[in-house]
Formats: C-alpha cells, structure tokens, sequence
C-alpha cells in the first residue's frame, strides 16, 4: 500500500489518502473502516439522463464520491472490500444522502477521513506500508484422498483450492482400484498447484502429510514434469519443501509453520512469528497457570495492576464494534504499551487467529 | 388366505414361515399394528420383518418375486455350523511383529498355499527384506512392501475350531493411526503384539510409543478382551523373567486403562519361527515354564460377543468403489439389526435411499446379512459421488440422525495443550474423520460421581472428565450412548495424538 497523503494527530481527527497495490492491502483496509468513517474514492455510478424528448437513457459514469460510511462488506475468497454509504458531498450525479456502494479497486487512490485515529489504526497503516514484510509461501496439507493448498501472506491465510477424492482401501487380492484413484488423486493436486501457485512471487511451497503421501506425491509430480516438459515446474524445483504434518485438514497448517526446518527458511513471516507466540502461551497456561490470563475482565485488571509483559489479542476485536467497546479495547492496549510490555494483534484470518480469544501472559 | 388386521397370528398362516412360527413372534409381533394398511397389497407376503423397510408400498412388485421373510437368527445358527463371527484387530507398536505374526499363522492354517509364500519369499529377498516374508501375505501394495510398513487395515478371515474370526491387521505407526482407528471401531476382540527384544519394549511402551496409545484406543472404541502376545521371543531366547516383566508393566497399564485382569490374556510367540502359534510349541526353553495355551486357542476361547440383530439397522460405511456390473460397492460392519437382498436403505448424511442388489461376506455372495458380519453391499439406484466413507446406512423406518452440532461427555487423556474455546479437533467416529471445533465448554464433572464440579470452565486439562458442546464442518450421522453403546464413542484427536474418548449425550442440530 503506498502512502500518499496524511494528515492527522494522534487521537485527534484528521485523513489519509492510501492506494493499495495488492489484495492483501484490501485487507488492511478492511481494518481500518469503521463505521461512521468517511471515504472519498472513486467509483462508477449508474445515472438516469432524461432527454428533452422525455426519453430516458442509462449511462454509467465514473466520478468521485465522498460516503459516510455505513456497511462494509469483505469477500476473503476474492479479496474484495465493498462500502454502502451515504453521500456527504456535493456531486454532479448524485443528491446528498443518497445511497451508494463503492467497490474499492487496486492501483486507484481513496481518501479516508475518521474522527479518531487511535493507536491501533495508525500501526496497521504502517504496518500495510511497510514494504519489507512480504514473504509469500505457498504450503499444500495433505493426506490420502484430501488435500488443501493455502497461500500464506504476512496478513491472511487464503485457501485456494480443496481436492477431496474417495480412495477405495485395499482388499485382499486388488490394489489397483487404490493404487489408480491415488494416480487420480495426484493429478488433480498438480492441476491445482499449476493453476494457483503464481511462482513469481511465492518464495516457498511447503508439501506436508503424514506418512508417505507427500513423497509418493513429490516424485509423481516430477515425473510427470519431465515428462510434460513442463519447465514451470523444473525451474522451481529447488523451492518445493517437504514437510511432516499430523493430517491434511487446515489447521495442520499451524504445526507445519512451527516447525523448525521450515522456520529457518521463513523467519521473516508474520504468520510463523504468530504460531511461535500463540505456543508460548499455551504452554505456559498450561505449566504456569498464574502468569498466564485469558478472558478480558481478567485480563483488565492485571493491566491496572502494572502485570502484564506480553498481550495478545485478536484483530476481529478492533472490527466494527460500537466505539465504546472498541475503545476499551485500545485502551487495554494503550495501557500495556504504555507500561513497557509488547502487543501482538493477530491476524483473524490465520490459522493461529481463527481461535476466538483475547489474552495474554504476564 | 385371509388377511384380517385384527388377530395377531394371522400373518404366521402363511407357508412359509409355518417352521419358525414360535420363533419368529418375537421379531416380527411388533410391526404387525403399524402396518394394517400393507395387508391387502401383498398377500403372499408375511408379515413386515423387525425394522426392515418395507418395499411393499410399490404396487407395481409382481406376486411372483415373494421375498422370504427369513427368520434371521435361526438362520445365523444354522449358517455358521454353530460357530459364532468374531472380528478380530491386531494392534501394537511399529515394528512389534504384527502382520508377520498373522501371516505366519495364515500359512500354518493352509490359508496360503506353498507356492504363494515360496513366491513371497523370494520377492521378498529380492527387494532385500528378506524378514518381511510372511508380512507380505497381508501387506499387499506396492508401497507397503517396498517400505515394509502396513499402511492400511489389512483384512483377511480364518477359522478355529469353534469359531470364524475376522481378521483386521492394523497399522502400527504414528501417522496410520486414523485407519487404525477405522479398524479397531469394527472390532469385538483385539491381539496387542509386543516386542519382548531387549529396549524395543521399552520403546514402544514409553510415551510416544505406539502400545499404550492403541490400548487406550481400543479400549475407549469398547473392546474389552484382550489377548497380549509377547512376540520375538526367540530373540530372548524364552526367558521367563522377560515375560515375567513384560506381563506386569501391561498389566498395571491395561489396569489402569479399564480392562479386567480376567479378560486379558498374555501367551508369548514367536512370529518368525512360528513357535506357539497353532500348536503348543515343543521348544524345550518354554515348555518348562508355561503351559498355557498357544495363540489360536487363546482367540478361540474368546466369549463372542452379543449381537444386537433386533435393534434398526445400521452399517457403517468403510470402503466405496465399483465393482463391475451396475451400482457401486460399500463396505462395512453392520452394526446392529439385519439385511437381506432387495432390501431399500437410506444413507445418511446424504439423506438418499437405495436398493441392496447383493450382499457378499469374504467373498461368498449371500442373500442376507446380520449384526457383526463385515460385508460388501452392492447397491443401486444412487449416485457414487455421494457416498464417503463414514455414511451410514439405516433402515428407512428408524433412520440415524445426522447433526453438525451435538453435546457430548468426554474423558480427556494426558494433554500438552489446555483445551480452550474454539479448539480445533479431529473427531474420529466409527469410520469418520472429521475436523471439528470444541464449541462450548459446559462444565466439569467429578471423575467417578459424575456431579458438576464447575459450570462453564475457561479450560480443561488432563485428566478432566467434562461436558462441551462439538461443531463439527460437516453433517456426521450419529447415535446417542445411551440408544446404541457401540455407535455412541468417539475419540478426539490433535496434532497427532490422542486428546480425549467420549460419548455422545445430546444431539442439538
């Protein structure tokens, strides 16, 4: 996201004009609406023209629109943010106060006006300018008959494609019902890999099963590669990692990222950073049940008594709530900042986030 | 012959069924009332059986395709010669012997024939393992042979003297535990291979070991006789203190896990050599100190279990392909209640009925099937596609119910992680494996009282014995513990191993 105009003080109103460059800027995006929030941007309005000889014609017509925000919509799949709101500026086309969705697009600038900017909202706009933190990696979960294939950003956790095939067991005296539906299988996974992967950006691509799978499937996708001559594959061969995983459902992606081959090749990716945090803290509920909280009163009074080291919280907490809770919660994290302590904001659409929760351990 | 709704001995008139008059009232007196309607359609017909689904209601069904209402138990006497089904598993740590110990014993109950196992072995040495012979009559596919590991269940069947027993050899490793899982559901009996070798024991039994985690299993899936065979005992060449040793570290642990002293029984073995597998070995070195029985009279004198062949059918779905001809083939244990050819069933969770064109057990085609026997259903008039392993088939009358969302009462093991809301699980039952969420924690019970010692806990950890609330991603046909014992356990996994057995005591939506 690149950072073209700002103007604001810390709690204090003020505006900022940002273009994303990347679907994942959506997402930041979608972080930083709130509400009661305005945003100038430009979109594409369906205006009535009367002639003068009463007929009535449609045009489309681009122009920019300022709304007050009132709905926001965001498609994970697609990485679309759509916004409903009201006009609160004078427009050619549209009265005020008319209603208007406005589907935000890549590489085009929007203005975004908020009453408050609190501390949360600016890091997140730092956070999506920051160029350095971009590692992509590309991981398939898989075991026999299932397979997942995920795309990890620094921000989200995207699946992009599920293969699921019912493979027949072995019986006594045929395999070769089991050994051809596995053949099937592994065509499929290839087809997905060749159709999402976009091997120019994604550093890494991670095979993970338990048992045999992922070697079987390795050998059979190489095979198959020299055989087509598909240099795509060839080229890249060096990037694909094989890894161990207790099963081929998502959450398996969560143990593959915290293992330890696979952190060295990824230290830098928020994703892996969070795993590693969101274990620290199991463990120690676990071991040391009175350094580790959970659950906001609880979690509230040990900020007012100075105790807590690290707090992490979720982002869907910052989302869209009243502004009274919402700033309950940045007070928490103000609070704890202030204090010394580090705050972690997860990422709700990583593994590691889907678990609801607001914690810390101190 | 008349038929008159009123008189509950009319139905027996008919001719057919004038053997097992006596017998008989007890299954079918019970739908006579429900199904007066049905009468004047099919006069030739007796009276509705227990709980199958009626197809009389089609009119077009000619007078001429009777089907005999076959008075089932009756039939499975006379069927088996008097010898019961026993389904058997074989479990134990990777490498302990398992499926050579059961190749070894198929071969020396003629299930092999010479030049087979002459073909196996020199394959075998071929491929340079030449130890893994015998495993080789059950690891059929290429991977397994080439890695000299069971991947999937193996099944085969043998006879004992007095019994007919199905044979379920099971994988021994970490990652293979899920089909183990399927294999051990289906199971009455169980065989715990263990290594006797000195700190391959050891191995297995510690915590990452294979041996306590598959006695746990089979354990909470409701096996509870146990035969221990304490194998590679050549390689300690039968010394009774090993065995000493051996028998009572289990023996404490198979304790504490709820198996009764008196259902386990430990016999050692040698797998290789075939020492005190069919015939009780002539070794010297044993025959001084044990004079027990050798392992094939050990699983005969296994007590069959009971077989609820009057309760709904239903039959877990294990396996799913096609077979030649129409329709497509599924494979599993029937669970409770019967089948015959003809009949029509309804899957669940796909909620689709279908007609049984053949029912075959071990490869002989039959033309019914009862409680506990593991056969091949063909079936048409239903989409492949829609069926997985894991539907279950029901009667159309008394169909299972198929929820995402149930309460259920669990038993948590030794646990790393503190169970939270919002946990992800995999939830295995019978042959399902399904990713799941812990959704509500509802309380915490006392271990043997079963009060509520907490209500809405924030975690649970080991050893808790509580009550949550599971949301599952798709819809799984389930029954409550307290309408079918062996339909209503399930056991929770995590990251690998084993969190939590429980049962289902509610079924929300």
């Amino acid at each position: 996201m690149k950072l073209l105009h700002k103007d604001i003080e810390k709690d204090n109103a003020g505006q900022v004009t940002l273009m994303p460059e990347e679907a994942e800027d959506m997402w930041h995006t979608y972080n930083l609406l709130q509400i009661g929030d305005s945003l100038m941007a430009s979109t594409i309005r369906k205006v009535q023209t009367e002639s003068s000889t009463g007929s009535v014609g449609s045009s489309r017509v681009r122009t920019t629109l300022c709304v007050c925000v009132d709905t926001i919509d965001f498609d994970s799949q697609a990485c679309q943010l759509r916004v409903k709101g009201t006009n609160i500026q004078e427009n050619q086309y549209v009265k005020m106060g008319a209603y208007h969705t406005i589907e935000l697009e890549l590489n085009r600038k929007f203005t975004l006006a908020k009453k408050i900017w609190d501390s949360v909202v600016l890091d997140r706009i730092e956070q999506a300018c920051d160029p350095t933190q971009k590692a992509d990696v590309a991981a398939v979960v898989m075991q026999e008959g299932l397979a997942n294939l995920v795309l990890v950003t620094p921000a989200m956790t995207l699946l992009r494609a599920k293969v699921e095939v019912t493979i027949p067991r072995k019986r006594k005296g045929s395999c070769t019902q089991h050994e051809k539906a596995l053949e099937r299988f592994y065509e499929a996974v290839m087809q997905a890999i060749l159709r999402h992967i976009n091997f120019d950006v994604v550093k890494c691509i991670l095979v993970a099963s338990p048992g045999f799978v992922k070697d079987q499937f390795i050998a059979y996708l190489f095979r198959e590669a020299v055989r087509q001559d598909s240099k795509i594959l060839l080229e890249n061969r060096p990037k694909f990692m094989l890894v161990h995983s207790s099963s081929g459902h998502k959450y398996s992606l969560k143990e593959i990222l915290c293992d330890p081959a696979v952190t060295a090749r990824l230290s830098d990716t928020k994703a892996a950073g969070e795993v590693k945090a969101l274990e620290d803290f199991y463990k120690m509920l676990q071991h040391e049940p009175d350094r580790a909280f959970y659950g906001l009163v609880h979690v509230e009074k040990a900020s007012e008594a100075l105790a807590i080291d690290i707090l992490l919280i979720s982002d869907k907490l910052f989302r869209h709530q009243d502004v009274a809770t919402r700033s309950r919660y940045v007070r928490l994290v103000d609070n704890v900042r202030d204090n010394g302590g580090t705050v972690r904001i997860f990422s709700s659409l990583h593994v590691s986030g889907e678990r609801r929760f607001c914690s810390f351990c101190s | 012959m008349t038929v008159s709704g009123n008189k509950q001995t009319t139905g027996f008139d008919v001719p057919s069924t004038v053997e097992n008059g006596v017998v008989s009232r007890d299954l079918t007196v019970t739908t006579i009332p429900d199904t007066p309607s049905k009468r004047p359609e099919t006069p030739s017909k007796a009276s509705g059986g227990a709980d199958e689904s009626p197809s009389a209601p089609t009119p077009g069904r000619t007078p001429g395709k009777t089907k005999q209402q076959l008075d089932i138990r009756a039939e499975l006497e006379k069927r088996q010669g008097g010898k019961p089904l026993l389904n058997l598993v074989v479990i134990g740590h990777v490498d302990a012997g398992k499926s050579t110990l059961m190749g070894h014993l198929l071969y020396l109950l003629g299930h092999v024939n010479q030049r087979t196992m002459h073909k196996y072995e020199q394959e075998s040495k071929k491929a340079g393992k030449a130890s893994f012979a015998y495993a080789w009559v059950l690891d059929e596919t290429g991977e397994e042979r080439d890695r000299g590991v069971t991947m999937d269940v193996g099944m085969t069947k043998f006879e004992t003297p007095s019994k007919v027993v199905t044979l379920m050899d099971a994988p021994g490793h970490k990652d293979f535990i899920p089909n183990m899982i399927t294999g051990a559901a289906q199971a009455d009996v169980a065989v715990l291979v263990v290594d006797a070798s000195r700190g391959e024991f050891e191995a297995g039994f510690e915590a990452g070991g294979q041996t306590r985690e598959h006695g746990l299993l089979v354990r909470s899936l409701g096996v509870t006789q146990l035969a221990v065979a304490v194998n590679k005992m050549d390689q300690v060449n039968w010394q009774q203190e090993r065995f000493k040793e051996i028998t009572s570290k289990l023996g404490h642990f198979l304790k504490q896990a709820g198996f009764k002293d008196s259902d386990v029984f430990y016999v050692p073995t040698s797998g290789l050599s075939g020492e005190n597998l069919t015939t009780k070995s002539k070794v010297l070195e044993l025959t001084s100190w044990y004079s027990g029985p050798c392992l094939l009279d050990q699983i005969d004198s296994f007590k069959p279990p009971q077989r609820s062949v009057d309760k709904p059918f239903r039959l877990c779905v294990s396996d799913v392909f096609k077979d030649q001809g129409s329709g497509f083939c599924v494979t599993g244990k029937i669970e409770a209640g019967y089948i015959q050819t003809g009949d029509r069933i309804l899957a669940m969770p796909p909620n689709e009925t279908c007609t049984v064109k053949g029912i075959s057990l071990h490869d002989e085609p039959l033309d019914w099937a009862a409680a506990g026997d593991h056969v091949s259903l063909t079936v048409t008039g239903m989409d492949i596609i829609k069926i997985n392993v894991g539907c279950v088939f029901c009667g159309i009358k008394e169909p299972i119910r198929a929820c995402s969302r149930f309460r259920a009462r669990i038993l948590l093991f030794n646990i790393e992680v503190p169970i939270t809301q919002g946990f992800p699980v995999l939830l295995h039952y019978q042959t399902i494996s399904e990713p799941a969420t812990i959704r509500k924690l509802v309380s915490v019970l006392h271990k043997s009282s079963g009060e509520v010692l907490k209500k809405k806990p924030k975690c649970l950890g080991k050893g808790m014995n509580a009550v949550v609330e599971i949301q599952t991603q798709r819809p799984v046909a389930l029954e409550l513990y307290k309408d079918f014992k062996e339909l209503g356990r399930f056991m929770l996994r995590y990251v690998g191993s084993t969190i939590a057995a429980g049962v289902v005591t509610e079924i929300k939506e």
